[in-house]
């Protein structure tokens, strides 16, 4: 039968093979040995007409505890914040959905122009001199940042702090261990780095050293502090940052970071259960023909009119090859428009505002678990929109309770760290209301007392 | 006139275009809450515009753009095809786009379920034992396989310390493998694009790991001996990746595993619809075969008894590509790709790919030189030697295509091929469309012969006219700034 997605019929197929001077299909493929042919039908499920396979998925997404069904203070790096409805209109236009990498600038303006853009804002969120077009997601930034660390100092250590979300410390292992790089933790008793330890660490064989703000654990690094110990060591200064957070918290590179890198997936892009996510990478000027991944710059065409290329290629896969800066070639384009439009929406003020609403909800709802007994904040530092709770029943207990009253209440620390057994991290959005913030606290009640 | 602006250059102090409600939560204002080292001294400088503003101005953009949708897109190794807009609406139902990553698996039984049937079928396309489907792009897909390879070696005690690569390859094969800690070494081609089986056999020993190619090869060809060359490969413990960027040409047709590959990835944003989005979200998941499974990046989604759950106990795994479990949305496309096609629908598309190819190949044989003679699979590679003697380059094709209507074929790419045009129509592209891009390709050549400038002074008809490369890389200007 005829496929939609198809577009030749059988008469224009013959036509076309008539042309060729072949007798059928068969005939072109005839370089490909018979032993090597597959001698049967591939063994898959039966196509569905459109009809049936809407009604297929839409079944297998109904038993998805989603963000519209259920309340979310999950986080852990990945966020139910505000999208703004522009955003999906203006992704799904097919000029931006259905093009390719911009490799031919003169018919590519308009996703060149927003990849500008894109680096331009984040650069000026993060505080540094220069963002690329994107990397796949925070984790697989940060390990890009490691590498062109440990080439930038010609050094063969980088030394994390135990706040660095651990799904991205993983990540990072997985790709210093082809260079060899070796990777020391710094301990958080107290939920921050424990600057003594981080000074006994950091040393002359130090390519960088890596802190997230917040931290996995939500609380706030001394990012200030870190640099001045990294630079000490002639190490580089690594900084995790949520850029939905950095309209109102300080820019890293204000504090001293070299490499700004972390997961903008709260700038619009929906949690996808993970992926794709958006990885921010941004550095000093120094670092430029370093940078892993797209840049896009200005020039002027043949009548000296402003235009926008891909450029410093010569640092890339398609160029370079084995000597390309990072194997990179597919990017993440997609998500980094949608955090476009989004930082284009939001602006000065919005940024701002959603920085404030998340920060006040997230105290009051801290403020609330708090009075309940036996809950208590994990850790005495200070935190903005995620807080680590220490409950008194266990976290295990506690998700399940409270997912049948469609409430998500965090994430459980133990598959993370053995010593927070006990430990839920909770995030609250601006989309958090004090509603739900109560039904939360009511729930939790109900379930400790 | 066209359009110039960036948002940037549309801001108007306190104009917005959010909307954000009031706090309903009583408490102290962020500067009492916080100690003020950890606050913005000074706000960030984005720009301020209405919610319309931004609308016309990236809807404006976007016709400065040439898309699948909109444009004829030959690119060869890219597959270019329809993404068709049923996928978008599935990836996007609350359910799956709402969905967050750390949810109880017990809460995420479809989602889980999705991924499993997902890596199912990529195994039976691809002929593989297990697949993953963590890798985020092909690039990722190719490091975490060689980082398979790796692991593998390492496990039987062995130390092998180099890559074979042709020189035909794609040049992420090169920059994968290398991050992962090899020494890359190339391997010369026959001039057909096919490997060298005495080269290959001379460069195969202890020391190296694996040996990567593309199949169909970058020129569009099968490799005729593709199963002596897994068997030379295999003989001296050497493993073998195939780069699946050119899986669309043998959908059920042949399979890499079939074939004696260890690993091959697949780019579901090539063969299986998912949109390039201008350079990506791409999904690069990565299949093996048995003695690799217990490698796989972790976690790798499980299912007992028709429930479904990620399972982290993995000794042997190379680790985490990503944060989370891999592009998920990417692969609800996929999914919903495969279940619309069916077996019948795969075999049709590659049928049709190859038939496309050879159509375009066979119309332009008398004006263009065509690099290996024919058939082809689903894409062919031409040489514009003739064109450029009488001073038309491959470049000012491609420009000079973007005036015609139609997007330009990939540029001097297979390197080994002089003044490259690598050309893939896809399956979704009708004759209708072929024929005009082949008139419109034999046009070009024959005002090559009679008016070289009409090419190299294009393109006339795109927003900006040819720019200059040189200089954005010798004065960097990478962010916009308010002119002084």
């Amino acid at each position: 039968m005829a496929n939609r997605y198809i577009a030749n019929t059988s008469a224009e197929q013959r036509e076309m093979l008539r042309t060729i001077g072949a007798a059928s299909i068969e005939d072109l493929l005839t370089k490909i040995p018979p032993k090597a042919r597959l001698s049967r039908p591939l063994a898959l499920a039966p196509a569905l007409s459109e009809t049936d396979l809407i009604r297929h998925l839409r079944a297998l997404a109904a038993t998805n505890a989603d963000a519209d069904r259920y309340v979310c203070f999950q986080g852990a790096g990945s966020y139910d914040h505000y999208v703004p409805s522009p955003i999906n209109h203006m992704i799904s236009r097919g000029e931006f959905f259905t093009a390719y990498t911009p490799y031919q600038p003169e018919a590519s303006q308009g996703t060149l122009r927003t990849i500008y853009e894109y680096q331009t804002m984040i650069a000026e969120l993060t505080g540094m001199d220069v963002a690329n077009a994107s990397i796949y997601d925070g984790a697989s930034s940060l390990a890009e940042a490691a590498l062109m660390a440990h080439a930038a100092t010609e050094r063969m250590e980088v030394v994390l702090a135990r706040g660095v979300n651990p799904l991205y410390r993983r990540v990072v292992a997985t790709y210093c261990d082809g260079p060899g790089i070796r990777l020391r933790d710094v301990a958080a008793p107290d939920g921050v780095l424990d600057a003594d330890a981080a000074r006994k660490l950091v040393g002359k064989k130090t390519a960088a050293l890596i802190v997230q703000s917040p931290n996995f654990y939500g609380c706030l690094e001394d990012i200030a502090a870190a640099a001045e110990l990294a630079h000490a060591a002639g190490a580089l200064l690594i900084v995790v940052a949520d850029p939905v957070n950095l309209g109102v918290l300080e820019a890293p590179g204000r504090l001293g970071a070299d490499i700004v890198v972390g997961e903008g997936q709260g700038l619009g892009v929906p949690m996808s259960f993970g992926g794709p996510n958006l990885g921010v990478f941004a550095a000093k000027n120094e670092l430029v023909r370093r940078i892993p991944g797209r840049l896009v710059g200005v020039t002027v065409d043949a009548d000296g009119q402003r235009g926008f290329v891909l450029t410093l290629q010569t640092r890339e896969q398609h160029i370079r090859r084995a000597k390309a800066t990072s194997n990179i070639c597919t990017n993440v384009a997609l998500c980094a428009l949608m955090a476009t439009v989004y930082m284009a929406l939001l602006g000065k003020q919005g940024l701002q505002r959603v920085g404030e609403l998340s920060a006040a909800k997230a105290h009051y709802a801290a403020e609330q678990l708090t009075k309940l007994p036996g809950v208590t904040l994990r850790f005495p530092s200070p935190f903005f929109k995620e807080f680590t709770l220490r409950l008194p029943k266990s976290p295990a207990t506690v998700m399940s309770r409270l997912a049948r009253k469609h409430i998500l209440p965090g994430v459980p620390l133990r598959p993370f760290d053995r010593t927070l057994g006990d430990c839920l991290l909770v995030a609250v959005t601006e989309q958090r209301t004090r509603e739900e913030i109560d039904a939360f606290a009511a729930a939790l009640a109900e379930v400790v007392r | 006139m066209n359009y110039d602006k960036l948002v940037f250059e549309l801001s108007s102090a306190g104009r917005v275009g959010f909307s954000l409600p009031d706090s309903d939560v009583p408490g102290k204002p962020l500067a009492e809450l916080l100690p003020k080292k950890y606050l913005r001294g000074e706000a960030a400088a984005l720009p301020e515009v209405s919610e319309f503003d931004a609308v016309r101005h990236y809807s404006r953009l976007s016709r400065m753009n040439y898309g699948v949708d909109t444009h004829f897109y030959p690119l060869g190794s890219c597959t270019m095809k329809y993404n068709p807009k049923l996928n978008e609406d599935m990836a996007r139902l609350p359910g799956f786009a709402r969905l967050h990553p750390l949810t109880r698996p017990e809460d995420a039984q479809g989602a889980l379920q999705l991924m499993y049937d997902l890596g199912q079928m990529l195994a039976e396309i691809a002929g593989m034992d297990a697949v993953s489907l963590q890798p985020a792009a092909g690039a990722q897909g190719e490091f975490a396989g060689v980082l398979m390879i790796r692991a593998y070696h390492a496990s039987r005690g062995e130390k092998r310390t180099k890559v074979l690569i042709p020189d035909s390859a794609h040049g992420t094969n090169p920059a994968s493998t290398a991050i992962a800690g090899y020494e890359v070494v190339e391997v010369k081609s026959l001039p057909n694009g096919e490997v060298d089986l005495d080269v290959l056999a001379r460069a195969v020993g202890p020391d190296v790991a694996a040996f990567m190619i593309t199949v169909p090869n970058t020129l569009g060809m099968f490799e005729p001996r593709i199963m002596e060359i897994t068997e030379i490969c295999h003989a001296k413990g050497v493993q073998v990746y195939m780069d699946g960027a050119n899986l669309n040409a043998v959908l059920g047709i042949t399979r890499p595993g079939d074939l004696g590959f260890d690993v091959c990835h697949f780019n579901l944003h090539k063969t299986f619809t998912t949109p390039h989005g201008g350079g990506g979200p791409g999904a690069g998941p990565v299949g093996v075969k048995s003695h690799l499974e217990p490698f796989l990046p972790t976690p790798v989604v499980v299912k007992h008894d028709d429930r479904y759950a990620l399972d982290w106990n993995r000794p042997k795994s190379i680790g985490k590509l990503q944060a989370f479990w891999g592009n998920f949305g990417m692969l609800v496309r996929a999914y919903t790709y495969i279940r619309t096609m069916g077996a019948d629908g795969l075999r049709s598309v590659s049928d049709n790919a190859v038939l496309n190819a050879n159509y375009i190949m066979k119309r332009l044989e008398s004006e263009y030189d065509v690099s290996v003679p024919g058939p082809c699979m689903h894409e062919c590679v031409l040489s514009a030697r003739r064109q450029k003697k009488q001073g038309v380059s491959a470049t000012d094709i491609a420009k000079r295509l973007l005036d015609l209507g139609f997007y330009a074929p990939s540029t001097y790419f297979p390197l080994i091929v002089e003044e490259a045009l690598m050309i893939e129509p896809t399956e979704t592209e009708s004759k209708d469309t072929l024929d005009q891009f082949c008139d419109a390709m034999i046009q070009i050549a024959r005002e090559a012969q009679q008016n070289p400038t009409i090419a190299t002074s294009a393109p006339v008809t795109t927003p900006v006219r040819r720019l200059d490369q040189t200089r954005a890389a010798r004065e960097p200007n990478l962010r916009w700034s308010v002119p002084r």
